[in-house]
């Protein structure tokens, strides 16, 4: 079913005799579903652009690429720096905006700017009865009812099928430098914080390939002046990167370059920046940090989960045998239990994919 | 303002639900005289009061448990409230309810700068989380006016804002975990100190849900490092168009002030009356603040000068020290006060797409004068979130409803134009019976729906946010 409107999208719902597998560009579903191939790609198109407002408004299955390529033409971008995981997960396909929202795909900026969520003005989806919700709107502040649009971002098409969604973007900056220096992760996470806990508004901490990066964004002096400045609150020696080439060191950080074309059980684990080190600690296993330490990739045999359970922390499996989505403790999953009851009462949308 | 027909059951049972409540709380926690119940009959919406059945004031999770499950058992209504700044009538009683307050659970339960964050009880102030880590150079964001006073557990249930959050974000943008206590006495924690939810964002559903949800006993919020500095300009226009269009040119050109601030003429001369800042004479002013250090002060300050100048402004004024930065300030900061003095006012907070600005005050202007009230704008231009106050004489009969119904005029047009009908004061009772325009039979079912998951006796706060006609079949009374 590939639907061309919000109204045959809800038809299609309403019709459905079984469970549905929601698929937007397919390029970084996690887990795995059964059921009728709904695909979102028809719903696609830009209804609103307000480049002085900072908003764009989108059909779900719009092309990611469409979306950055038109922001790119008026010097804006998707804060939120959305990761290209095809390479590692070993896809092909289009990214679509409903499947980065539907994904929470959020990248390295996430650490200054935040997720895709909380860039999410507003969207509309359609529920498990095929009815069509609205939720948010076009405007940053909006505290009129519940917030529906953070539920539905990062639910992985199990809540409704997103049809519309509205985002808050950025202009791109004058300049980019990135500081690097190879370390080991212990140093490394140590670094992160220190960098992170200073006045110069990073907008980017990771470690991958064995070194150290840290960003900084905005007008060209400013950039100077702060690249300066960080070297000297840090000590140490440190490699400035700026331009071309320091987009290129974060696409490899975005995209997890360094665990593409391995095999084995591939993880992302979400904890403590700190805890990055004890999570990774005696691991047969290759890494990328992201997020100071708060984001961990993981490629190698282990309990992977276990650990990050110990620390306080989750993980997804994204390769190997086992549930892609960490277990919850029981009051959590009653809650999720008893929403996606509500939202999707039949059971059909990425059924089991969650819970 | 129409509320819910306490219910008599209830009431009758009064004694007995006291009984009960005392026999899980401290004595010092359960207040029934009614000398004393009056003092929680109203929040910051102080237009409309009832004076609770009882109010309970306990100091840990484990009592607010205690004390939610006995009124789960005994079908009491339960109304959360933290410092009771709300301007929307969220902590506004019924009277067979229980006010549960928790601004006796103050205290910061761990500081974490290595890792960013800071957990504290959620009755502790706004402020006095940024007062818990500002000696290590670090600050809580989001800022509401009234953050000497307002609680977290608040900010959490509204999704408060404040000046800062052009910049930074509003409250949703940095929490990072809670302690949340369902109707029944089930405590959940969700989130915590990690940067991603494990599965469904019931974090993001939970704030701004209006203390519907659960009652926030701790929050784990994220904190941020000090700017170097910061610094102010002033702009002055004679057209608020053209101000409009200068604070459209500013985003476009990437420069992220940590505030916009707008005022028009009204508020410019009110508050220039009252705080004597030296505001210019103009139709329409701009406060712009940027920080960062020295150098890039003056570099941010430099290409907004740049902008600002292409729209010929009337006034353009730098500070040259903190002095001045203080007197450009004093006028805005002192805007309530103002108008306070010279008259009654209401306090709306739509929002609008910033592109819409110049058709919106020209209608509020319209609409204003086809209700005979004077409306003042100040606002948080960057975000578009509306300010409008409406002038009216409180000690005149009929001046109030007419305030009120042009205050919804004003609210349907801000939705109209693509906006909302509030950015940070919340739904409360004040904006209930508005929900209607901006949402329809059908999205107002899929929130309530939500309720029914989280609370599904609909106990908690039950005659907020939805009309009272949209949630009579899952309430009493």
């Amino acid at each position: 079913m590939r639907p061309e409107t919000e109204g045959e999208l809800a038809e299609a719902v309403r019709g459905a005799n079984g469970p549905l597998r929601i698929v937007g560009g397919g390029t970084r579903g996690i887990g795995s579903v059964s059921g009728e191939l709904l695909e979102t790609g028809g719903l696609s198109g830009v209804t609103l652009y307000e480049p002085g407002a900072l908003t764009l408004v989108a059909g779900a299955g719009t092309p990611l690429a469409d979306v950055e390529a038109l922001l790119a033409a008026e010097r804006q971008r998707l804060p939120f720096e959305v990761p290209d995981l095809r390479g590692l997960l070993g896809r092909d396909g289009a990214s679509t905006l409903g499947g980065v929202v539907a994904a929470n795909a959020s990248g390295p900026r996430r650490v200054q700017v935040g997720a895709c969520r909380d860039a999410a003005l507003g969207l509309r989806f359609v529920d498990g009865r095929g009815a069509v919700i609205k939720s948010g709107g076009r405007v940053m502040k909006n505290v009129t009812g519940y917030d529906l649009v953070k539920l539905l971002a990062g639910s992985w098409g199990t809540l409704g099928v997103i049809s519309e969604v509205s985002l808050k973007v950025q202009a791109l900056p004058e300049a980019e430098a990135t500081l690097c220096a190879p370390m080991a992760v212990g140093p490394a996470v140590a670094a992160m914080a220190a960098a992170l806990g200073s006045p110069f508004d990073l907008t980017g901490a990771a470690w991958a390939a064995g070194e150290v990066r840290l960003r900084v964004e905005g007008m060209a002096g400013s950039v100077a002046y702060r690249t300066g400045a960080l070297r000297a609150h840090l000590g140490g020696d440190w490699r400035v990167v700026t331009g071309a080439e320091s987009a290129a060191a974060w696409r490899e950080v975005r995209d997890v370059g360094p665990l593409q074309g391995l095999t084995g059980p591939l993880w992302r684990v979400s904890v403590k920046p700190s805890d990055a080190v004890a999570l990774l600690d005696g691991l047969e296993a290759e890494a990328v940090l992201d997020w100071g330490g708060g984001l961990v990739w993981v490629c190698g045999e282990g309990d992977v989960r276990g650990r990050a359970s110990v620390l306080g922390g989750h993980a997804s499996l994204l390769r190997g045998a086992g549930s892609a989505f960490h277990p919850e403790a029981p009051a959590v999953a009653r809650l999720a239990a008893g929403l996606r009851a509500q939202f999707d009462p039949r059971g059909i949308f990425n059924a089991g994919l969650m819970g | 303002m129409d509320m819910p027909i306490p219910n008599s059951a209830v009431l009758r049972d009064k004694a007995r639900i006291v009984a009960r409540l005392a026999a899980v709380l401290p004595r010092d926690a359960v207040i029934h005289d009614p000398a004393e119940t009056r003092a929680y009959e109203c929040d910051a919406l102080v237009a409309y009061r009832c004076a609770p059945m009882a109010v309970v004031l306990p100091r840990t999770t484990a009592e607010v448990a205690a004390a939610l499950k006995v009124c789960h058992e005994l079908g009491v209504p339960v109304v959360p409230r933290g410092s009771g700044t709300s301007l929307a009538g969220g902590a506004m009683p019924t009277a067979d309810c229980v006010v549960l307050g928790i601004s006796r659970m103050t205290a910061v339960l761990e500081t974490d700068y290595a890792n960013r964050f800071v957990r504290v009880q959620a009755g502790r102030t706004n402020l006095a989380v940024t007062g818990a880590v500002e000696a290590e150079g670090f600050f809580y964001a989001p800022d509401p006016s009234s953050q000497l006073a307002c609680a977290i557990a608040g900010n959490i249930a509204m999704n408060s804002g404040g000046a800062h959050c052009l910049k930074y974000g509003v409250t949703t943008n940095n929490l990072l975990g809670v302690t949340l206590v369902q109707m029944d006495g089930t405590v959940v924690e969700i989130g915590g100190a990690q940067m991603d939810a494990a599965g469904l964002d019931l974090l993001g559903l939970v704030c701004g849900s209006e203390g519907q949800l659960g009652v926030v006993t701790e929050a784990t919020l994220r904190i941020l490092p000090k700017p170097e500095g910061a610094r102010p300009v002033l702009i002055g226009f004679d057209s608020s168009e053209v101000a409009g269009a200068c604070v459209s040119d500013i985003i476009k050109a990437g420069i992220l002030p940590v505030a916009i601030e707008f005022m028009d003429r009204l508020l410019i001369e009110v508050c220039e009356d009252f705080a004597h800042a030296g505001y210019p004479d103009c139709e329409a002013l701009l406060i712009i603040e940027v920080e960062g250090s020295d150098a890039e002060i003056d570099e941010q300050l430099a290409a907004i000068t740049a902008i600002a100048l292409r729209h010929k402004p009337v006034e353009l004024r730098q500070s040259q020290s903190e002095a001045e930065a203080k007197r450009i300030w004093l006028g805005r900061k002192s805007a309530f006060s103002a108008i306070g003095k010279i008259s009654d006012y209401m306090c709306l907070d739509g929002t609008i797409p910033v592109s819409a600005l110049p058709y919106v005050l020209r209608r509020i202007g319209e609409l204003g004068a086809e209700h005979g009230l004077r409306v003042g704008n100040v606002f948080h231009a960057g975000d578009g979130n509306m300010h409008p106050l409406i002038l009216y004489d409180a000690n005149k009969p009929g001046d109030l409803e007419v305030c009120e119904a042009l205050g919804a005029a004003i609210l349907k047009l801000c939705v109209e134009v693509g906006g909302c009908l509030t950015g940070e004061h919340g739904v409360g009772i004040e904006k209930r019976d508005l929900m209607d325009v901006q949402f329809s039979a059908t999205d107002m079912e899929a929130q309530m729906q939500v309720k029914d998951v989280f609370d599904p006796a609909w106990l908690l706060n039950p005659a907020k946010v939805f009309p009272l006609e949209a949630s009579a079949g899952r309430r009493v009374g």
